[in-house]
């Protein structure tokens, strides 16, 4: 599957992120899936890692209730989560794969291993096992 | 009686419970779910026993977390 993000949303992922660290940042993404077989992200929610952890993160559930009534509001549907890793790649560890429990979400990954040069992939997880989806930024 | 669930109304027997609301909806890993009734988190442990009413509103979450391991 392809997957875009608009750059504002991204950088305001980043940003967030940034502000967020040494700890993991989260959040969910929403919009549509098109006909073309195309997802498209039309807004980036940025919420709570209630962990507050580098290593660990978990959604605040009460900002996740009120992130899904306004995806409703405005016409998008819950297309999956994103996180950051503070320290390590753009992947999904065990933990990320074993607690992907929606097989329809994109899990994006946001890396700050290298500070000057983050990397976001998109991956589709079932089963455990986890594969890329073609991300592309757009202007 | 008429409920909402996840933005849909629905019609429900009178008096169902969350627990059997989970099973109706066929709600998936549904101990990775927390259930909120009127914006209202419910307790798990009262899933079996609190039944909801005409016009309640349910949203069902599920957990989201990762990690490093």
């Amino acid at each position: 599957m392809k997957i875009t993000i608009r750059q504002e949303d991204y950088d305001r992922m980043l940003a967030h992120a940034r502000k967020e660290l040494p700890n993991e940042a989260c959040g969910l993404i929403a919009g549509e899936d098109t006909e073309d077989g195309v997802r498209q992200i039309r807004f980036v929610y940025l919420l709570t890692n209630t962990d507050a952890s580098n290593e660990h993160f978990t959604l605040d559930p009460r900002e996740q209730l009120q992130a899904v009534k306004d995806m409703r509001a405005n016409g998008w549907k819950p297309l999956g989560n994103w996180h950051s890793h503070p320290e390590s790649p753009s992947r999904p560890s065990e933990e990320d794969k074993r607690l992907a429990y929606d097989s329809k979400a994109s899990y994006l990954i946001l890396s700050l291993m290298d500070r000057e040069n983050p990397v976001l992939h998109s991956f589709h997880i079932e089963n455990g096992v986890s594969e890329a989806e073609e991300l592309e930024v757009l202007p | 009686m008429k409920i909402t669930v996840g933005g849909e109304t629905k019609e429900v027997k009178d008096g169902i419970t969350i627990a059997e609301l989970i099973e109706t909806e066929n709600v998936e890993t549904p101990e990775y779910v927390t259930v909120s009734v009127n914006e209202e988190f419910a307790d798990k442990d009262s899933y079996a026993s609190q039944a909801l009413s005409e016009g309640d509103t349910v949203e069902f979450l599920y957990f989201m977390g990762g990690g490093r391991a």
